[in-house]
């Protein structure tokens, strides 16, 4: 569960979010979609709590994210934008780490990278340095790097971005999974489809400011009978 | 708070220990090319040093035929007769102008008549001033003539019933009381150098690593989602930055002890003081610098925003070893209480010491250590607040 309210955030003259709430329930995915530069990064980078906000506040499970950063960041998986990995390390040992970090100990941490690399259909590139994977292969061996501490909420920053069909599907199986076992799961995304064929709730950002935000039926009851595309231009263009 | 910074060293160990970049520099640069180079060095210096004084020289002389003897004396002391070299003093200039020749001789056409009569008999040595590789050759070829002139001289006054010693009123004797080790401290000043530089360069690639180098793979934002504190994990950087110093220290003072070995110290009357308990003693002098290169790289690192410019930057870093070498040099500077608050300058004056078997003040090594650690911590602090900072993921 995360409640995001009146968050403002400038860096020097430039304005990157401005009074943004909105909230993520568990069991849902909740997309934020926007243009390049609207202020989506920024606003998932303060919930998991890189970015400090100029005002406003934001909770992650009731744990305020700017007085109990670490608390929070336990609350969290992340999957920030890019999604680098270490290259020398093997698929296997890049998991590891974060368990580690985040003070799982053996064996358990051994039998939780186990069984996110069998879940991930990982077992292929486990032992194989990460030197040279693909971006599918990077993003999915992110994804279990932030889910190995089983946290129960799950951010994404452009999840699909550079992956190829197979691997966007994939990824949409898995993040309809985590939802269905009521992970509260936000994500970021500038394609509309992907937005509409993943979220069950939509909330529109340009400019730093929210300018429509709903469920996806809702937001075809207030727009009438028009495509998500078309009410993300008129909203966007009407801001 | 201890446990997440020896997992992010022992992590830290471990990949860069697979990174051939990291390794060439701990365990080829430091430890292998170093030695290598000042062996070399102090070889070609010794060598030249030597050389010269035994070997053949061809020396053009024109009118040989009036001074057999002492063409003879010329021979026997490593200067040979040129054979179908410049017959005229004109031809001699224009070879040796010309550098075909480091030296010529000419000798006077009158020179046999008045070496009978005792008079002046007179020779010319033709040099090119302004080339300095001939210094020696024709500094060397005075020399004999030198000798040779007082030779027949104090030949000259005995014949005649004279002690030869009343044309030198002043006999000059040197007494050099410096010890072997000592001597050989001019050559192994160096040393500190070349160790300063090997730690440095064992700790580089980590130093990049903690911030651009994790920065530019796009690694760096999803570390600092862990519920891990910032300085911890710059902490376990530094830490693992500070063994691979050590690890580099440690080969490299392994590399001397080995490299020393062929190196002819002896022939300049040196011996090289560098046994096991002096290594293990330099390693321990050495040591408190580490903290304060990897927390120095490490700040410096975190200003730049690449990788690129973090290298460039830390080149610039490298060079501090050589500032203390420099002004000990220069100024001559003596060990003394205030010059150990001085980081890599303290080690620099405490190792040559070592170095030069000179007893070690304790309470010297105790006050380097000391700053060297509390400036290490303070500039570490320095890097934490840096590694704080919203503008670390750029």
């Amino acid at each position: 569960m995360i409640e995001v309210s009146g968050l403002s955030k400038r860096f020097g003259s430039v304005v990157a979010l401005d009074d943004i709430s909105f909230s993520a329930s568990d069991g849902r995915i909740t997309g934020l979609l926007g243009p390049n530069g609207a202020g989506k990064s920024t606003c998932l980078r303060i919930l998991y709590t890189v970015l400090k906000p100029d005002a406003g506040s934001a909770t992650i499970n009731d744990v305020d994210v700017v007085a109990h950063p670490l608390r929070a960041r336990r609350e969290l998986g992340v999957l920030p934008h890019g999604a680098g990995l270490y290259p020398q390390l093997t698929t296997r040992e890049n998991i590891a780490y974060f368990g580690r970090l985040h003070g799982i100990k053996e064996p358990a941490l051994s039998a939780r990278v186990a069984e996110l690399i069998a879940r991930l259909e990982l077992e292929e590139i486990a032992d194989r340095r990460a030197k040279g994977f693909s971006q599918g292969q990077r993003t999915k061996v992110a994804l279990a790097r932030a889910l190995v501490h089983a946290p129960n909420t799950l951010l994404l920053d452009e999840p699909t971005n550079g992956l190829d069909v197979m691997s966007t599907l994939s990824l949409r199986n898995w993040l309809g999974e985590l939802r269905d076992r009521g992970q509260c799961i936000v994500l970021s995304s500038h394609i509309m489809q992907e937005v509409a064929a993943l979220c069950d709730d939509i909330v529109i950002v340009a400019h730093g400011r929210i300018v429509a935000h709903g469920t996806a039926e809702a937001l075809r009851a207030r727009f009438g009978n028009k495509s998500l595309e078309e009410i993300f231009v008129e909203t966007v263009a009407g801001s | 708070m201890r446990t997440p910074i020896l997992v992010v060293c022992r992590k830290e160990v471990v990949e860069n220990a697979r990174d051939r970049r990291t390794l060439l520099s701990t365990l080829f640069f430091g430890p292998l090319f170093a030695p290598a180079l000042f062996a070399v060095l102090i070889n070609v210096m010794l060598s030249q040093a030597l050389s010269g004084m035994d070997e053949t020289v061809e020396l053009p002389i024109i009118g040989a035929g009036h001074a057999p003897n002492l063409v003879e004396f010329l021979t026997r002391h490593g200067l040979e007769a040129a054979d179908g070299g410049p017959t005229t003093i004109e031809d001699a200039r224009a070879a040796v102008a010309r550098g075909q020749y480091d030296v010529a001789l000419a000798v006077d056409p009158g020179y046999a008549l008045a070496f009978r009569n005792s008079d002046d008999a007179r020779v010319t040595l033709i040099v090119d001033r302004s080339e300095t590789r001939a210094t020696a050759t024709s500094q060397r070829v005075r020399f004999v003539l030198d000798a040779y002139a007082n030779q027949i001289g104090m030949l000259r006054l005995q014949a005649r019933g004279l002690n030869p010693t009343v044309l030198r009123a002043v006999t000059i004797d040197e007494l050099d009381v410096s010890s072997a080790a000592a001597r050989s401290v001019l050559l192994l000043g160096m040393l500190t150098y070349f160790l300063l530089l090997a730690t440095l360069a064992g700790g580089f690639y980590l130093a990049i690593d903690a911030t651009a180098g994790e920065r530019e793979r796009g690694s760096l934002e999803p570390l600092l989602t862990v519920p891990v504190g910032r300085s911890s994990l710059l902490l376990g950087k530094m830490a693992a930055t500070i063994c691979y110093m050590l690890l580099s220290l440690a080969l490299t003072l392994i590399g001397f002890r080995v490299a020393l070995a062929f190196v002819p110290l002896e022939g300049l009357g040196m011996r090289a003081n560098f046994d096991a308990a002096v290594a293990v003693k330099t390693f321990l002098l050495l040591a408190p610098f580490t903290p304060l290169g990897a927390a120095l790289m490490t700040l410096v690192a975190s200003f730049t925003r690449s990788y690129k410019e973090a290298q460039t930057y830390l080149t610039l870093v490298l060079l501090i070893p050589t500032l203390p070498l420099l002004l000990a040099s220069l100024l001559n500077v003596e060990p003394d209480m205030s010059l150990m608050w001085i980081p890599s300058l303290s080690q620099h004056l405490l190792v040559t010491a070592l170095l030069k078997a000179e007893p070690l003040s304790w309470s010297y090594a105790a006050v380097s250590a000391t700053a060297s650690i509390v400036l290490g911590a303070a500039l570490a602090m320095l890097a934490i607040r840096f590694y704080d900072r919203e503008a670390l993921l750029g």
